[in-house]
């Protein structure tokens, strides 16, 4: 093109910038870390699998039978003659030494699956009946291991699915339920000032210097034991969220009380607009962005803290699935020894933490706009 | 700056009495009580308890009382220097606490000496030699580092080490040395079994140390005084270490105070998971069974440690860098 | 006006210099092409609106480009004994590079207030630049005389209470003392070239003129050649012996001072020129501009970079060749198609 058109053509383009709007911006510089757009491909992947983890499950994951424990992982072969997928069959034979029970899996016969086939029935979001799973057996008798199975016999791939839901989720509204107390008591701090402000801060300093570990144990050891799963689940989360809002109300405060002196504040004062307003349309915007950044980067932290609780018996507690409730089946290093796959939950943690962390830091470059 | 201190330290006293109330409260807070425990543990076991006999113990330890006579019993004698007695085990909870102590300092201590000394070269040599291919390995590993929760880390490294190598990595020592006296032989026993739990303590700890000093120094090193620096005609890393190093450790300085508390209690979680004498497990232990004296007596110390520790970061902080020793 | 020192051969020339930058999003050509010379005691004063490249070409001189931004091309000759030395071809962390910083060449930069490290003292900062380089009969200076040269080079630089201030750290000096102490340390070692970065644009006015004339008086009493950067014209005036003129890394014009003031060439000087105000001018007249603005450095222009704006563009040869650096007489140069029909090569 001429060098007229070039001129143009950049003209254009600072157009564009000029006049797209703070989260365009945030997306096209997001866009162009292709690490965390990879990670957040993987993360929306892990919340599908969390708004149905019943259509990902090959069978009941609380369906135990004692003589099929620890089942090798059963990898899952595409083709056989063109598409027609399948898995090796498993013979297992007592060992006369040690009495266990010792699976080989055997290629040459094999189990035929079928991808996207009728199964169990199930409710999505407890409410639409549906009955279509991801995989399930030709067969109907045969049970598929993907991932193996555990010491009960369970299907570890379905009881991944079901955990995944229930970390995930944890995470997530732990992390929402922080920052909603952070972001309100750190702007009621700031911006009003005074009292209040002096109030909401010796509280947060006194939480802050409250040794965290021992107090989230103190606190879950204190849940009755005969609760119901869903209510220990939802205590957990309220009692992670209670010790992360205070990093985040500090921070807003800090924010607030910079930003009341900013002229954009007093533009807008003197142009009559309501508190509310002010603090509503002109300020909260201006850290949106730094808070959906920090918030990226608090979830892996409630994941990591949910599932260490669960490990340690505190958190989420059997019947319920979590990946911490997984990993407990893998405290014994005999048992590793025999089966080593016990130990996949803990990998499925470190990609999502991973993820969260990646896509945190993408979010985090993204949005700081004095980083251009 | 004295003036500081002076203050701080007249604080200690009236937090570590409002600790002591708050901690109190959780350890009652779940229903029941250490005999509620005790009599079910009994009852899994086979045997039983009259209600005499409960209601005797009950008074015996003062657990009829109401909650605030309790907690002023137990701050009376705290107030006398004793930390009472352990319902579980019945012994002294300071024997107890004392005889662990020892044993979790030197774990610590060995895992805090190991996490600085890797992190900080390690993130120096990233942030000044960013995109080198050694500072991808380097990322990487950080990034999976803190990634992977602590115990996951003790459990893959104890399976790898029993699977492909035999060794059985629990505890601090093997059974035969376990009782024994201190020898040569004990100390060698021990060093093998401790670089394991002293790895997986600091491996966390590291990466998000060296992360950290990364993302610090490369903040320096953009700064004007470092152009000053090199313009005067001084060595490369002579000049990285003694201008943007020096600051870029100054906000890690202040976070040593915060070492003093896991000095005392350790990694609750990996002490459990690799069974190692620790005051972690202890405190577990005590939580879950309501043992409320011991439970209590652990998490004041640590309490005062931490406000102890924060005040030496800050001290710290104010010693290395002038900027904040003259405002205060 | 100061006098003209007679010509000898130049103690700096820069020649063809270009420096470029390589981004995610492109590549910035930072300097392109700048030649100038300096002479022994001479003031040269470089000048030009920000973004034009004068701090870049200053950093090239003293191989402190950071990476990713590298000199491409161009030499820079030094004359340190008889025959001149390329910077452009050492090494920048070698050790003859960083001889020559700060005992030949020493940069006063542009920001004393970050200049200094805020947790060394200022006196340390400047005994180890002293203890780098000075040496006395072939050996090294000792600290305790390191510290006596400091406290002479304080009462030279009009810090008052030099024993105080040698231990103070430099936030807790005002911005005056600070531009001071920072003069001190970069004539510590009694340099032949001084290159001052902009060191009056962060002070006052009055501060101002208090260090312009330090300048001055220091450059004539140890004789040193300067280069002087700044985008005040007013500076320019009393301080430089020769001015260059700079636009987005090309040098637009050149020459001894008088002339550039009294007798601009290029379209670019004359509208800065113009766009000064004056006392002298009509009350209600508006301040001439120049019209548009400056390019993207992605957006670069083709042809001469200026002819976008330029009231006098000559549109079949400014919009398509980059017209070349002419020499109209000694030391007066001007790189533009309205003198001469020079172009770069394509």
């Amino acid at each position: 093109m001429s060098d007229a058109q070039a001129i143009a053509v950049g003209a254009v383009a600072e157009d564009r910038i000029a006049v797209a709007s703070n989260w365009q911006l945030v997306w096209w510089r997001f866009r162009r870390h292709h690490l965390a757009m990879v990670c957040a491909g993987i993360l929306i992947c892990m919340y599908i699998v969390v708004l149905c983890p019943d259509f990902f499950c090959t069978q009941n994951p609380e369906q135990t039978d004692a003589r099929q424990a620890f089942i090798p992982v059963q990898t899952l072969h595409l083709f056989d003659d063109g598409w027609n997928p399948w898995v090796p069959s498993i013979a297992g034979k007592r060992n006369p030494v040690t009495l266990r029970m010792e699976w080989t899996t055997d290629p040459r016969r094999k189990v035929h699956v079928r991808l996207l086939a009728s199964g169990a029935p199930y409710r999505v979001f407890g409410l639409f009946p549906a009955n279509i799973h991801l995989l399930q057996a030709v067969d109907p008798g045969q049970r598929v291991f993907l991932l193996g199975s555990d010491r009960l016999g369970r299907d570890q791939w379905s009881r991944i699915m079901r955990g995944t839901q229930t970390s995930m989720t944890v995470g997530l509204v732990a992390v929402t339920l922080s920052v909603i107390f952070g972001v309100v008591l750190g702007g009621i701090s700031g911006y009003f000032g005074g009292v209040i402000d002096l109030v909401i801060q010796r509280l947060i300093e006194l939480l802050q210097s409250v040794p965290t570990i021992p107090i989230w144990l103190a606190l879950s050891a204190a849940l009755p034991r005969d609760w119901t799963p869903i209510q220990v689940f939802f205590a957990i989360t309220v009692i992670l969220s209670l010790i992360g809002w205070t990093t985040l109300a500090r921070e807003v405060r800090g924010r607030f009380l910079a930003l009341r002196e900013e002229d954009f504040v007093l533009a807008a004062r003197l142009a009559g607009c309501g508190r509310m307003r002010i603090i509503l349309r002109h300020m909260v915007p201006t850290f949106m962005s730094h808070i959906i950044a920090t918030s990226s980067l608090a979830i892996p932290v409630m994941i990591i803290n949910e599932t260490s609780l669960s490990f340690l018996g505190l958190g989420i507690r059997p019947p319920a699935i979590s990946w911490g409730v997984l990993l407990q089946e893998a405290q014994n290093i005999q048992t590793l020894a025999l089966a080593p796959w016990l130990l996949i939950p803990g990998g499925v943690v470190i990609v999502a933490v991973l993820a969260f962390n990646l896509v945190g830091d993408g979010l985090r470059d993204a949005s700081d706009p004095y980083s251009h | 700056m004295t003036r500081y201190i002076v203050q701080r330290l007249l604080l200690l006293p009236f937090l570590l009495l409002v600790y002591s109330f708050v901690i109190f409260a959780i350890i009652h807070a779940p229903p029941g009580d250490f005999l509620t425990s005790y009599v079910a543990n009994l009852a899994s076991s086979g045997s039983t308890i009259t209600a005499e006999q409960l209601n005797a113990l009950r008074h015996e330890y003062g657990l009829d009382q109401p909650f605030v006579v309790q907690y002023l019993y137990w701050l009376r004698d705290l107030l006398h220097g004793n930390l009472g007695l352990s319902l579980e085990y019945q012994r002294p909870n300071a024997d107890l606490i004392r005889e662990q102590l020892g044993m979790t300092v030197a774990l610590a201590a060995m895992a805090f000496v190991l996490t600085w000394l890797i992190a900080v070269p390690v993130g120096i040599y990233s942030a000044t030699h960013q995109r080198s291919v050694l500072d991808h390995i380097f990322t990487v590993i950080n990034y999976v580092g803190v990634a992977t929760p602590n115990f996951m880390l003790a459990l893959i490294l104890m399976w790898l080490a029993f699977a492909y190598f035999g060794l059985s990595i629990t505890g601090l020592f093997s059974p035969a040395y376990a009782d024994a006296p201190w020898s040569m032989a004990r100390v060698v026993d021990l060093l093998e079994h401790i670089w394991l739990p002293a790895l997986v303590l600091g491996i966390g700890g590291t990466a998000r140390l060296a992360r950290i000093m990364r993302a610090n120094l490369l903040d320096e090193l953009n700064k004007p005084y470092v152009v000053t620096a090199r313009a005067k005609g001084m060595r490369e890393w002579r000049l990285v270490l003694r201008y943007p190093v020096r600051l870029a450790l100054n906000p890690l300085i202040s976070t040593i105070g915060w070492y003093l508390p896991q000095l005392f209690s350790g990694s609750l979680i990996v002490a459990t998971v690799m069974n190692l004498p620790n005051i972690g497990p202890l405190l577990l232990r005590a939580l879950v069974s309501q043992d409320m004296y011991l439970a209590g007596g652990i998490l004041l110390i640590y309490s005062f440690l931490t406000i102890v520790g924060t005040l030496l970061s800050d001290i710290a902080l104010a010693m290395m860098d002038p900027r904040i020793r003259m405002e205060t | 006006m100061h006098p003209t020192p007679t010509a000898t051969d130049p103690l700096l020339r820069v020649r063809d210099l270009r420096v470029s930058f390589p981004l995610d999003e492109g590549t910035v050509r930072a300097v392109d092409g700048v030649s100038f010379d300096v002479f022994p005691g001479q003031v040269v004063g470089i000048v030009g609106e920000s973004g034009c490249g004068k701090s870049v070409t200053m950093r090239a001189i003293l191989q402190l480009i950071d990476p990713p931004g590298r000199v491409t091309s161009g030499e820079i000759l030094y004359r340190q004994g008889t025959e001149p030395i390329d910077l452009v071809r050492l090494p920048p962390r070698g050790r003859e590079m960083r001889a020559l910083r700060g005992a030949e060449i020493a940069l006063i930069p542009q920001e004393p207030m970050a200049a200094f490290s805020p947790v060394h003292t200022v006196g340390a900062q400047i005994i180890e630049a002293i203890m780098l380089h000075a040496r006395q009969d072939g050996r090294k200076i000792g600290r305790e005389q390191a510290r006596a040269m400091t406290l002479d080079l304080f009462r030279d630089v009009g810090i008052s209470m030099a024993a105080q201030r040698i231990d103070a750290y430099s936030w807790q000096l005002s911005g005056g003392l600070r531009q001071r102490a920072m003069i001190a340390m970069a004539l510590s070692c009694k340099p032949r070239l001084l290159i001052a970065d902009e060191p009056t644009t962060a002070i006052d006015v009055t501060t101002q003129a208090q260090i312009l004339a330090l300048l001055r008086e220091l450059q004539h009493k140890y004789q040193m050649a300067v280069i002087f950067i700044t985008h005040d014209l007013g500076v320019i005036a009393r301080m430089a012996n020769y001015v260059v003129v700079m636009y987005l890394g090309r040098v637009m014009e050149e020459g001894p001072v008088d002339d550039i003031f009294h007798a601009p060439l290029h379209p670019y000087t004359r509208a800065l020129l113009r766009s000064i105000p004056s006392l002298k001018t009509e009350t209600r007249t508006a301040l001439p501009v120049i019209a548009g603005t400056l390019p993207h450095p992605f957006n670069r222009p083709p042809g001469c970079p200026f002819h976008p704006r330029c009231e006098d563009m000559l549109p079949k040869h400014c919009a398509t060749a980059v017209p070349a650096l002419h020499e109209l007489g000694p030391r007066r140069s001007v790189s533009c198609f309205l003198h001469s029909d020079l172009a770069e090569p394509a």
